[in-house]
């Protein structure tokens, strides 16, 4: 089991999700955060107030799968976030150790497994 | 002063000017609502720039054009950067010419500004400058002069109270034209391209309303009969399309809605914009309460197709406006405007009369503005590259954000090469 952390731009997060979804990787939370990765300086004036903004808005992905999901997840996820300029973003495969569903107490592969409804 | 001036309707139409203007705003703030975040200033500022924009416009040539002279098509130069409008009355008028300069220039900035909702989230803030200057001449004060200022219109007998033609109608088909040939923007059938922030919607619309009183209120140019049948009817037709549109919600989704009920307010405004002083308050609540059904309509529809008219403007202003329009050929009674009756009392020749305004019209006002924007196409891209419009207008063009944390950011130092630590992520 691995964690797949992607960190996207706000404005590519639908295309990862739709790319996730083809890919039939289902179970995925996102949240918005910032960050700052190398890209320009953006300049914003307000009345008196110059300012570089270092930090901008990011989106992050966090998707949980067995091991044989891991290539497609990374997969997706680059697909969908690619512009080829620079901030598009990055990905973290992190090893994890225990999952749990928490309605039925279920453990690890089948927790990240999708159940059928 | 010239004894003719009636300080009471000065005094009202001084405010009503006021109170329009304040529509701008308004309309920037309900814009701003409907879009998303990253686009919310800029769309607010299309609104803006309407007011520097058409107000300047308006005050060199667009006045003259509209009301000086009795030329079918146009009026002529004689008021060419306000020479002649003073403080004496314009013709049988009781308040002072530059009133009346003003309170039909803040018609002008409003009717601009409308325009605007087809083409917010991808249109270059330059491009859109420039056809704003241009539209404000060519399209409105040509159809204010066919309306209000003696053109062929009114000389055939059209009645339109505060402006069904040159405003709602203008702006509505002028919306759809400009929508074609800007284009829908990158994502529009691809994603959900929500509004995002509700109370924003509803205070616009809120607003709005207010201000519509000193819009339809001012346009009998005094405190008259004419004035207070048209104030009490702004009262009584929103209200009613607003329980029209309640219902119709109810019967699609099971739910009543806060972006129908804002849509709702500026729909019965703008039904009872044209017909104001010249149909009964009867009338005017049936007219909201029917008057809203091709508008529900066609605001359900247009998503269906592949014309990305992103706010609508041809349905809320457009349809309710040619709805009015005609309405008043329909419903209007000597008994309440003391000037002409519809169908219904006996008089076909008005109801053709304002068939010809709800005919010609759309035709220029779509003409026009296709040919114009055309124009401004060749001399500079109407449209934002898919990049920007992927970053979000109000970054790319104004350098700013509407919800700026200032988390991250580093002060630059006022003369500009000494830079200032603030927070310095990398």
């Amino acid at each position: 089991m691995k964690l797949v952390i992607g960190i996207v731009r706000p404005e590519k997060a639908n295309d990862v999700l739709e790319a996730l979804y083809r890919a039939e990787v289902r179970g995925v939370s996102m949240s918005r955060i910032q960050g700052h990765g190398g890209e320009l300086e953006q300049v914003q004036t307000y009345r008196g107030t110059t300012v570089k903004m270092g930090l901008f808005d990011k989106v992050r992905f966090e998707v949980a799968v067995s091991d044989g999901f891991v290539d497609p997840t990374v997969q997706a996820i680059c697909d969908g976030a690619r512009t080829g300029e620079v901030g598009d973003g990055k990905i973290f495969v992190v090893p994890l150790e225990q999952a749990v569903r928490i309605r039925t107490g279920a453990g690890d592969e089948a927790a990240v497994t999708p159940v059928e409804h | 002063m010239s004894p003719a001036i009636d300080t009471g309707d000065t005094a009202w139409m001084l405010t009503a000017t006021a109170l329009v203007i304040l529509m701008t705003v308004a309309l920037g703030l309900f814009y701003a609502g409907l879009v998303r975040a990253k686009n919310s200033l800029n769309t607010f500022m299309m609104c803006i720039s309407a007011l520097g924009i058409a107000g300047v416009t308006w005050a060199l040539v667009g006045y003259s054009l509209a009301f000086d002279g009795e030329g079918a098509i146009i009026g002529g130069l004689g008021h060419f950067a306000l020479q002649g409008v003073g403080f004496e009355p314009r013709g049988e008028g009781t308040i002072p010419h530059l009133v009346f300069f003003a309170f039909q220039g803040s018609f002008c900035i409003i009717t601009v500004a409308l325009i605007s909702g087809a083409v917010v989230e991808r249109m270059r803030f330059g491009a859109w400058m420039v056809f704003a200057a241009l539209w404000s001449v060519l399209v409105y004060a040509v159809l204010a002069h066919w309306a209000f200022g003696g053109g062929w219109l009114a000389e055939q007998g059209t009645l339109d109270f505060a402006g069904g033609v040159p405003v709602e109608m203008g702006s509505g088909f002028s919306a759809l034209a400009a929508a074609l040939v800007v284009g829908a923007r990158k994502d529009y059938g691809r994603q959900a391209l929500l509004p995002h922030n509700t109370v924003y919607i509803l205070l616009g619309a809120g607003l709005l309303w207010f201000g519509w009183f000193g819009f339809n209120g001012g346009s009998g140019f005094g405190t008259g009969n004419p004035s207070v049948l048209a104030f009490t009817n702004t009262l009584l037709t929103p209200a009613c399309s607003l329980i029209t549109w309640f219902v119709l919600d109810l019967i699609r989704g099971r739910k009543v809605t806060a972006v129908g009920a804002a849509t709702a307010i500026i729909v019965g405004c703008v039904l009872i914009t044209p017909a104001g002083g010249f149909i009964s308050p009867g009338w005017a609540m049936a007219l909201g309460f029917l008057g809203a059904l091709p508008c529900y309509a066609m605001i359900v529809w247009r998503p269906r197709t592949r014309v990305d008219e992103t706010l609508d403007v041809l349905a809320a202003h457009g349809v309710a406006g040619f709805t009015g329009i005609l309405a008043i050929g329909l419903v209007a009674q000597i008994s309440w405007n003391g000037i002409a009756d519809g169908l219904f009392y006996g008089d076909a020749g008005q109801f053709w009369s304002q068939a010809a305004a709800a005919a010609a019209t759309p035709a220029y006002a779509f003409g026009a503005t296709f040919l114009l924007l055309k124009l401004v196409g060749a001399l500079m891209p109407l449209r934002s590259t898919e990049h920007d419009e992927a970053v979000g207008m109000d970054i790319v063009y104004h350098g700013e954000e509407a919800y700026a944390s200032g988390e991250g950011a580093i002060l630059v130092a006022p003369e500009g090469d000494e830079e200032v630590l603030v927070a310095n992520p990398s």
